[in-house]
This record gives structure tokens, C-alpha cells and sequence, in this order.
């Protein structure tokens, strides 16, 4: 761990006009990942904006019948939230799929967003990897990549993104609002929130430099069975290996996205389309330019046999 | 005292205290954060400044000449130590990879440099300061390339490499039902949840460490023969042990380290192996393949048995003795096993909780399930069969005691088996596929000197001290209860300092050896302090009893506190054996029973119940056995279910080197476990007729889970661990 210089903001104004004065920057919520990173110099900040103080810890209706989340909620108090619970239990249930109890306590929307990949290598500084040191190479490629990705990776990477909350995030149409250096503020639809890695796998999003997360919104609630399907090698506390959101209704149509896949949470409008066909037709849509390592082609099977279990328990 | 004779009626057959269930003396101290581990010794020794070691960013190769002046000049820097300036070093006895490594680096994160600040950030800090470049050479970091090129070790623990009885080929050839397959088991983690760590102090030239570790004498010697310092010249001090599971049965490099870096400082040096450090800088259970080969009459008695296992090392390190069971689990006259060792340039390999028989039952006690299906018997039948109460490599040389069979007869019928489907995969809940799985537990008993010294004051206050170690066994309170029995006080009498170099030298903790060797010593020197005072009262009376704080002959109750009153009393000996373990085989047995649930769809495995049947003597505490047991039992799932390492063969290191990717059961991982000690004694093992158990615990179980995995989906897997990616393509079709 680099030494760094900390200041708590009490406005987001404040928070992206301290970004705006520090080149080096990172804003701290909950700290369970970015503390961690700092421990091991993966991530050196020289200067740290703790945003905890900002009164973004409310969770309120929007006037279309959505759900506002202050970037600061905690995890595990969206999770517990009775309206995510009722309309949206998609979420709360990637929630508490993931990570531990102290851990969701602390744990931020937006720090949950942002997390950074779980690849093996990132994590051990003696190792090539692009997304901590572009440039560098790619460890994991030709190396241990059991949990990684199996399509939209790159050359240079083939990284997963580690969280759950963003793939329920991702059927559920979210939209993150963001304010940026001079108080502009703006709309990014998760859709369009995360990158693939392509020659840049150290960028993962298409937030600015200094964009502060504000809030989460989800749209009006849709009809239809809520699932989250979270496979792994132990019962709790492991991330995914894959894992399905799904919205189903009761004529068989929906929306699912992959997690554990991935750069991002995937999910294809068209591949959805095959819902009511079954699993088999969605899977090979979803997956067709899938190019998985001998470590985790199983993911390709895994996934459809999920998805299928996912659809057969909103039928049943 | 030398044991020689089967033990006959004792003091600690009155089973006043010993053989209760009682809780741990320790228990208030560990659940009120007052024991102190090696890193909490705050008040051990003041002004106490902080070392952070660097290891080696290649698995092999020479360090080009590092550039430290950065780090040195770092903010809070008291100095760096590094190979060139650490002078002369020596290796332990019992180390294969030296600890501090340059020029030459022998494995991923060998310690090259340690530096020392007055706090631990500013020690992290500058330890990324050091600038090193590597010369890297090539390394063998692949098993099954290595195999080739495998040799027969000389240097085994516990006897030859290779073993042969009857003719093992012939036998196997004639077999009218034959039955061979390979297995793999991967390189396994300790995990313990305390990272190793020392502080080291000098005075002069002599050298304190309060440090985490389960053999203090062996240590002790290691550490003064790597530093060319006289052993009299070193104390080890190490009372509480936050788990070892034979990963601190030797100091590591943060002991080497923190003494380096305290000699370079003149400042005591506290040092903590960061948790990556655990994966690769330390010891691990090196992966292995092994075939086995069974031969058996159509009826299903064995004619042949054979075990071959291959494992990997650093040059001059040993194998996993995988094979050591089946020279004696089953019968059969026509037997071979053999072991081989090919040299791997990974970290060092060595002994994990029950090396030899936790891998090596791992494969034999799937390939008996294999065998029984083969044959159409039921597993349990099919071990009952073959049961011999003879070391079947040498049938003139009995077994101490063996109750084999019976362990697997009142398995069954708790557990419940006959409930089970010969047929894999046809049981159903739901969405689980359901099965069951059995196996054997199999672990020697190792005799071991132990020494102890016990004293007795004028309040009647019993003290035991010894170097035993508590590595979160039980020690404390079985060694509490020893002394109470065999001097007829209260539990609250007895007091027991342990883990001291200063004290007496012990068995230590390993092998399943500590509780039943180290708690005879105690005996050895509490019959010493009964004569002590019995002299002392003028009452040497071969009828002289010791009952509730009493001496007493006769109608004579004398108090025995008063013994002590002028002057303390105290008795010293050890435990020492004659060729008991050779003339008889010493080991413990057990069944387990496994049901678990496979998720039809994605293959997940969740374990529904659990059962172990063990035999291993008298049971000095049945609280404390049973928590080494569902401990062990619980690794057992790990080794089955999830714990591998993964070797990236390129750059020669384990990969996941944290506790988020080298994955252990969690809770939600084990239902409800089951423990069943068969009451008995062996009067052979002992004077306690107590043998070990910690590691009987593990061995078998990944087996039952494995057979269990099998009977449910019909898929047999022979390399663990059963992940579900193993066979997901075998099974059904999800509606
Ligand atoms: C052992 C372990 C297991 C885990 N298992 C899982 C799991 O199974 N599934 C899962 O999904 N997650 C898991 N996690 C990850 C966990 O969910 C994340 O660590 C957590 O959500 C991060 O939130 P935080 O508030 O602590 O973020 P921080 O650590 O505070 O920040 C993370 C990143 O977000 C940035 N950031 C924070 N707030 C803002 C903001 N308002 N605007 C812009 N940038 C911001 C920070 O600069 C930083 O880069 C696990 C973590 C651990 C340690
Ligand atoms: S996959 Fe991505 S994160 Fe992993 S080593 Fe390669 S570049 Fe780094």
C-alpha cells in the first residue's frame, strides 16, 4: 500500500470538484474491495474521496412507479427493502447470493458495481495482466481459467465481471445516474454501463474520469416469476461460476442474463426472443460466439442446464 | 518409564475425569479474545518493530544482484536483510527449501528480503520499494511430465518405498475378477486460519521467539541450526496455535526472518506471512496419481492388491506416502505397493493432516466401492470380507486391536444403509439426485517420547508443564485431566503450561500422535510425583490411593497439599516405548457414511448427512475427539468437494493463493455431522489405552462423498476434487 491522503465530502459537487483538484483520485464507499486492492498495490491511489457522507443512503419511489437507490444503499439494506423484495426479487435474491453478511453491510450500490474482476492473476503483481498494468499481457491466457470468461473477451483479456447485483441489475433495465466535473449530470442505461475488454481491458466502464455514481433507478416493475440461479463450487461465500437472473412470465416469454461469463453481464434481446422455445434455443443464441478456454468450456453446458432449471422453476 | 508390558488396571481406569466430555480449560481464554497468539504478544517483549518479507517472483532461476536503497530510504525503514547481507545460513533438518533463497531461487515466493520499519504499512510500503531482476531458468512444474522421470525415494517417513508379500503379478493375472484404475488428487492447502508468525528478540546471543508451532523442540533445533548458533542459545515460546494441520510442524521463513531481522535492527521484529504467502512460500499436500490394482475371487474374497502412487518434490525433498494403508487395511496373500518421486520445482511439499493416508484412501477407498460393484457386493460386506486381524504383509504380527468390522456393522445401522439403492442414480427428491457412500478411516498410531514435569504446591495446586502444543486440539484439557486422574484433585486444581522450549520435551503435536503420547508422558510424571509424595508423607504403601485431594492407606487421609507444605514436590519423566509397535501393528479404524444431494441440473453437491464410526482406544475426552473429528470430517468434504490448487505449469506456482479462490467448506457446506466412538481400550498403545484420532477423522471421507456423488448420479470420477464440471455432461436431461 502506496501512503495516500484522505478527505470525507459531504455533497457529490464536492466529491467531483476533489476528483477535478487530484489526478490520482479514488472515492471510497464501503471499502471491501478497493481496500483490499490498495493492500496488495493493484490499486495506488495517492488520494482518497470518502463519499460516505453523502446523503445518498435513501432508497425512494420515482414518479412512474420505479425505485430511486442511492449509490450508498448497502446491500444488504436493498436486499432487505420490502418493495425489492416484492417487485423486484431478482435483486435481492443476486444480493444475498453474493459475498457474506458483514460483508453486504458494508458494501455500497455503487462499490458493487464497480468491484473489479476476480481473475486470479490481477490479483498477484508478479504476473502480466493488461487490466492492472496495460501493456503488460495476459496471464490467464494459456493459464488457470476455470472461472473466466467464455465470450465477448479479447485477446488481451478474458477477464469476468464479478458482480451479482449487476446482473439482476441488467434484466431489471437499470439505469445509473452519474454526476461529472462541473455538475453535469446524466442517464447511463446498464446496457451501455460496462465495456467489453477489447485493447482496453483496464477500462471498464463508460464512465468519465471522476463520474460519480449518484443513484440506481429501476424502471416500473414487469410481471413475471423472479429468479437468481447462482452455481458454484460451495454453498455460499464463493463467486459464480454462472449464474442466470430471469424474469419469466406465464406464457413462457422473459428476460435473462448471464453472470460468471463475461465481461459484463450478458444478456441478448434477440437470444431472449427463443425464451418460450426452452433453453437449448436461447443457450445457443446467447452463447453462439462463445470461445471458451479447456478450463471452462463446462461453463457453455452449465449455462444452458441452469437456464433450464431457471425456466422449469418460474413454470412450476 | 518405559512402556513394555500391555498396560494393566491404572489410576486413569477410575475414569474420574478423564474420559468425561468436559469442556476446554482454555475455552473462557479463546472466547473472550484473551489467548494470546504469537502476533497478539504485545506485552512479550517491548518496543516491538515490524518485518514484511518479499518473496520470489519466479518459481526458479538467480536473483540478479537488488537494488534495496529505495526501500531503505523509505519512510520508517530500520533496515532490510536480504541474502547478501544475512551471513552465514544453514537449513533445517526438517526444511527442504531453504528460507531465506538468493541468489538462487528454489519456488514461487521463497523469502528473499525482509524489511523492517516501526510499523507494518511502512514495512509493506517499502518491501515494494525493492528492486529485483531474475535471471529465470526452467523449472518442472508438471506432475504428469515428471512421472517419467520419477525415482524410488530412499528417503521415506515410516519405511521403505516399495513392498511386496506372495507374488503380486501372478496373483493378479490368475484374479477371476480383476479391477485396475488411476486416481488423481490434487496439491492441497493447510489453510489454517492463522497465518504463520513470530516475534523474534536478541539478547546478546540469544534468541526469543514467540511463534506458532506445533513441534518446539524440532523447531527449536532447526531454527539454531540454521542461524549456526548453539540450540541451548534459543527459546521458543508458543502457548496458543490458531491451527497448523501440519503446516507449522517446522519454523517457516517469518521465524528465520523476524530473527534475521531483529539481529540487523537490534530491535525485536514482529512478522506476519501475508495470506498469499500461505499458498506458495510455505508447505503444502502435493498432488499424486495413483493405480490401484485388485484381484478377487468371484465370492469377493482379495487375492491381489496393489498400490503404486507418484508424487513430486523439490530436489531432496520426500513423496506423499500414499500407499502406506494398503499394506495394511486389507487382506490378501499376493500384495505390492510402491512410491515414486519425481523432482518438481514447486514449493516445497510436505506433511498435511494424516500425509500418506488422507490421499491414499482417497483413491483405494474409491477403488473399493469400484471393486465391490464389480463383484455385486455391497460395499460394507465386501471391506467385513476382507478384514484381517494380522499385518497382512507379515501375518505372524498381529494388530494391537481391530475392530474394523464392527465399526462398519454399527455404521450401517445407524446411518441407516440398507435404505440405500445398489443402482446409482435412481433415488429422487425433488430436484436432487440422491446417494449414498461409504469408505473406511484408516490412520497408524505413531508412538512418540514425551516428557513432563509436574508439580505440586503447598495450596494442593497441581502444575503440568511440558512443550506439548495446543494447536486448537485439546491438549490443555486432556493434559489437565491426565494430572487430575492420577492425582485424585479437581479439574481446578491442575494447572498445565505448555508449548515452552524451556519445559520438558514432548511428543508435539503431529501425526495423531500428540494427545495419546503426550498425555502418557504426563502420566510417566505424575506416578513420578506419587512417590514424590507418598516419600514425603511417609507413606509408601503400594495400596495408597489418590482420592479427592487425599492421600490415603488404610484408614490414614492425609491432605495433599500437605506434602508440598515445606517444599514444592515435583516428578519428571517420559514416556519411552520398547518394541511394542513392533511386535504388534498400532492403528486406528473407522467407517464413514455419506448421503448427498446432486442438483439434476447443474450438478451442485450439497451433503445431507454425515457419519463416522471411529475406533482408537480409550477416549480421553469425547467433547474434544468429537471436535477433532466433524473438523476433520469437514476437510474431508473440502478434499472431495473443492480444495485443489492450481498449478500454473508455465510459471511454476499455485495461482489461487487466497482464501476467496482456494475455496474450504463453509457452513452452509456441512449438515449435521455424526460421531460415534466404539467404547473400548487398548491396553498395547499406551498406559492411557488411548491412541490418536485427529487424523483418523479425515481419512476416507472425500471417498464416501466421491461414492456417494457416484451412487447418485452415476457418474464415477477418479480425480478430485468432484467438481461439478467433472460430470455435468453425464447427467439427466433437464425437463
Ligand atoms: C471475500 C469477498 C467475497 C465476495 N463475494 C461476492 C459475490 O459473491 N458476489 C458479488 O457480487 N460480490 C462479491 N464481493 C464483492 C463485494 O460485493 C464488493 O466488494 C462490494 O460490493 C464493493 O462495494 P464497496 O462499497 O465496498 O466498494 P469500494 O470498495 O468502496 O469501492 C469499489 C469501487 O467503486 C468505486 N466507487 C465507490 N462508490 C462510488 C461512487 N459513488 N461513484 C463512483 N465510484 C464509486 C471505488 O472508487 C472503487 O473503485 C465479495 C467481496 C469479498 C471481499
Ligand atoms: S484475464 Fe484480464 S484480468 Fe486476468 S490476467 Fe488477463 S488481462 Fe489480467
Amino acid at each position: 500500500m502506496k501512503p495516500f491522503t484522505y478527505q470525507r465530502v459531504r455533497s457529490p459537487a464536492e466529491a467531483v470538484a476533489a476528483f477535478g483538484r487530484n489526478k490520482n483520485a479514488k472515492f471510497i464507499a464501503g471499502g471491501t474491495n478497493l481496500l483490499d486492492l490498495m493492500k496488495l498495490q493493484i490499486e495506488a491511489p495517492s488520494h482518497l474521496i470518502d463519499v460516505n457522507g453523502l446523503a445518498l443512503d435513501k432508497i425512494e419511489m420515482t414518479p412512474d412507479g420505479g425505485l430511486r437507490i442511492g449509490a450508498l444503499v448497502r446491500n444488504t439494506d436493498l436486499a432487505a427493502h420490502p418493495r425489492v423484495r416484492r417487485d423486484y426479487a431478482v435483486l435481492a435474491r443476486a444480493l444475498l447470493a453474493g459475498a457474506s453478511g458483514q460483508l453486504r453491510n458494508r458494501a455500497t450500490t455503487a462499490g458493487n458495481l464497480l468491484q473489479r474482476t476476480r481473475c486470479p492473476y490481477f490479483y498477484d503483481t508478479n504476473q502480466p495482466c493488461n487490466k492492472r498494468q496495460p501493456g503488460s499481457g495476459c496471464a490467464a491466457i494459456g493459464g488457470f481459467s476455470r472461472q473466466l470468461a467464455v465470450i465477448g473477451s479479447s485477446q488481451a483479456c478474458i477477464a469476468t465481471h464479478p458482480s451479482d447485483m449487476a446482473v439482476a441489475l441488467r434484466v431489471l433495465d437499470a439505469v445509473v445516474e452519474t454526476v461529472k466535473t462541473g455538475g453535469v449530470t446524466r442517464q447511463i442505461n446498464i446496457r451501455d454501463f460496462y465495456r467489453l475488454p477489447g485493447d482496453t481491458p483496464h477500462i471498464e466502464t463508460n464512465l468519465a474520469d471522476g463520474e460519480l455514481i449518484t443513484a440506481v433507478v429501476l424502471p416500473r416493475p414487469v410481471e413475471g416469476k423472479h429468479g437468481y440461479r447462482k452455481v458454484r463450487d460451495r454453498a455460499s461465500y464463493a463467486f459464480a461460476l454462472v449464474s442466470v437472473a430471469s424474469i419469466i412470465s406465464r406464457d413462457g416469454s422473459g428476460k435473462v442474463a448471464l453472470g460468471g461469463v463475461a465481461h459484463m453481464p450478458w444478456r441478448n434481446e434477440t437470444a431472449e426472443a427463443q425464451l418460450p422455445k426452452g433453453a437449448k434455443a436461447v443457450a445457443e443464441n446467447l452463447l453462439s460466439d462463445a470461445k471458451p478456454t479447456e478450463h471452462n468450456a463446462f461453463k457453455i453446458t452449465l449455462a444452458e442446464r441452469a437456464l433450464a432449471s431457471a425456466i422449469s422453476e418460474a413454470k412450476g | 518409564m518405559k512402556f513394555d508390558a500391555p498396560a494393566t488396571n491404572n489410576p486413569i481406569d477410575q475414569l474420574k475425569v478423564v474420559g468425561k466430555p468436559l469442556d476446554r480449560v482454555d475455552g473462557p481464554l479463546k472466547v473472550t479474545g484473551t489467548a494470546a497468539y504469537a502476533h497478539d504478544r504485545y506485552d512479550s517483549i517491548p518496543n516491538q518493530a515490524y518485518g514484511y518479507v518479499l518473496g520470489s517472483a519466479i518459481a526458479k532461476g538467480k536473483i540478479k544482484p537488488m537494488n534495496v536503497s529505495a526501500a531503505k530510504a523509505a519512510a520508517g525503514v530500520l533496515g532490510v536483510v536480504t541474502a547478501e547481507n544475512a551471513g552465514k545460513l544453514g537449513k533445517g533438518d526438517y526444511n527442504t527449501a531453504k528460507l531465506l533463497g538468493g541468489p538462487e531461487v528454489d519456488h514461487y515466493h521463497q523469502a528473499i528480503a525482509i524489511v523492517v520499519a516501526e510499523t507494518f504499512e511502512q514495512a509493506r510500503a517499502a518491501a515494494q520499494l525493492i528492486q529485483v531482476e531474475y535471471t529465470k531458468a526452467d523449472g518442472s512444474y508438471d506432475l504428469h511430465a515428471a512421472m517419467a522421470t520419477a525415482i524410488r525415494p530412499e528417503k521415506i517417513f515410516g519405511g521403505e518405498a516399495d513392498s511386496s508379500a506372495g507374488d503380486f503379478d501372478k496373483g493378479f493375472a490368475a484374479a477371476p475378477i480383476k479391477f485396475d484404475a488411476t486416481y488423481e488428487t490434487p496439491d492441497q492447502a493447510h489453510a489454517m486460519m492463522e497465518p504463520h508468525a513470530t516475534i523474534a528478540a536478541w539478547h546478546g546471543d540469544t534468541l526469543t521467539l514467540w511463534t506458532s508451532n506445533q513441534m518446539i523442540d524440532w523447531s527449536t533445533g532447526d531454527i539454531a541450526k540454521t542461524l549456526g548458533i548453539p540450540k541451548e542459545k534459543v527459546r521458543l515460546s508458543s502457548p496458543f496455535i490458531g491451527g497448523g494441520f501440519g503446516g507449522k510442524l517446522w519454523i517457516r521463513a517469518d521465524a528465520l526472518m523476524a530473527a534475521l531481522g531483529a539481529r540487523a535492527t537490534g530491535r525485536p521484529v514482529k512478522v506476519a506471512l501475508a495470506r498469499p504467502f500461505m499458498f506458495n512460500n510455505t508447505v503444502h499436500r502435493p498432488a499424486t496419481v495413483q493405480r490401484i490394482r485388485i484381484g478377487a475371487t468371484q465370492q469377493g474374497k482379495i487375492t491381489a492388491i496393489g498400490h503404486e502412487s507418484w508424487s513430486g518434490d523439490l530436489p531432496g525433498g520426500g513423496p506423499e506416502v500414499a500407499v502406506m494403508q494398503t499394506r495394511l487395511l486389507y487382506a490378501g496373500e499376493n500384495r505390492m505397493t510402491a512410491m515414486r518421486l519425481a523432482v518438481l520445482d514447486l514449493p516445497e511439499a510436505n506433511a498435511m493432516r494424516a500425509p500418506g493416508e488422507a490421499p491414499g484412501m482417497m483413491a483405494l477407498e474409491i477403488a473399493m466401492d469400484e471393486m465391490a460393484e464389480k463383484l455385486g457386493l455391497d460395499p460394507v460386506e465386501f471391506r467385513i470380507m476382507n478384514d484381517t486381524q494380522v499385518d497382512p504383509e507379515n501375518p505372524s504380527r498381529p494388530f494391537s486391536m481391530r475392530t474394523f468390522a464392527e465399526c462398519f456393522k454399527t455404521g450401517a445401522e445407524k446411518f441407516g444403509w440398507n435404505n440405500r439403492n445398489a443402482k446409482p442414480a435412481t433415488r429422487r427428491d425433488g430436484r436432487w439426485l440422491l446417494g449414498m457412500g461409504v469408505a473406511a478411516a484408516f490412520r497408524n498410531n505413531l508412538l512418540m517420547k514425551s516428557a513432563a514435569r509436574v508439580r505440586l504446591d503447598s495450596r494442593g495446586t497441581v502444575t503440568v508443564e511440558t512443550d506439548m502444543t495446543d494447536i486448537g486440539t485439546g491438549s490443555y484439557t486432556i493434559i489437565a485431566q491426565t494430572a487430575a486422574e492420577m492425582m485424585g484433585v479437581t479439574l481446578d486444581k491442575v494447572a498445565v503450561r505448555l508449548g515452552d522450549s524451556t519445559l520438558p520435551v514432548s511428543a508435539g503435536s503431529g501425526g495423531q500422535w500428540g494427545g495419546a503420547c503426550s498425555t502418557a508422558g504426563v502420566y510417566a510424571a505424575c506416578v513420578k510425583l506419587r512417590e514424590e509424595v507418598a516419600r514425603a508423607l511417609g507413606l509408601n504403601h503400594p495400596d495408597a490411593t489418590f482420592v479427592d485431594g487425599e492421600l490415603r492407606v488404610g484408614n490414614r487421609r492425609i491432605p495433599l497439599a500437605q506434602a508440598a507444605a515445606k517444599k514444592e514436590l515435583v516428578g519428571e519423566d517420559q514416556i519411552e516405548y520398547s518394541d511394542v509397535d513392533k511386535k504388534y501393528q498400532q492403528s486406528t479404524f473407522g467407517s464413514h457414511f455419506v448421503e448427498v444431494g446432486v442438483d439434476a441440473a447443474t450438478g451442485e453437491v450439497r451433503i445431507r448427512r454425515m457419519l463416522a464410526v471411529c475406533s482408537a482406544g480409550r477416549i480421553l475426552n469425547p467433547k474434544t475427539a468429537r471436535s477433532q473429528v466433524i473438523g476433520a470430517m469437514t476437510m474431508g468434504v473440502g478434499a472431495a468437494l473443492m480444495e485443489e490448487l492450481a498449478v500454473d505449469k508455465r510459471a511454476g506456482f499455485f495461482v489461487n493463493h487466497d482464501l476467496a479462490s482456494y475455496e474450504v467448506p463453509v457452513h452452509a457446506d456441512i449438515p449435521h455431522q455424526e460421531v460415534i466412538f466404539l467404547d473400548e481400550v487398548d491396553p498395547l498403545a499406551t498406559p492411557m489405552k488411548a491412541k490418536g484420532v485427529g487424523e483418523l477423522g479425515i481419512c476416507g471421507v472425500a471417498a464416501a462423498v466421491a461414492n456417494a456423488i457416484y451412487n447418485a448420479t452415476g457418474v464415477r470420477v477418479r480425480n478430485y476434487p468432484i467438481t461439478l464440471d467433472k460430470y455435468i455432461k453425464g447427467l439427466p436431461e433437464v425437463a
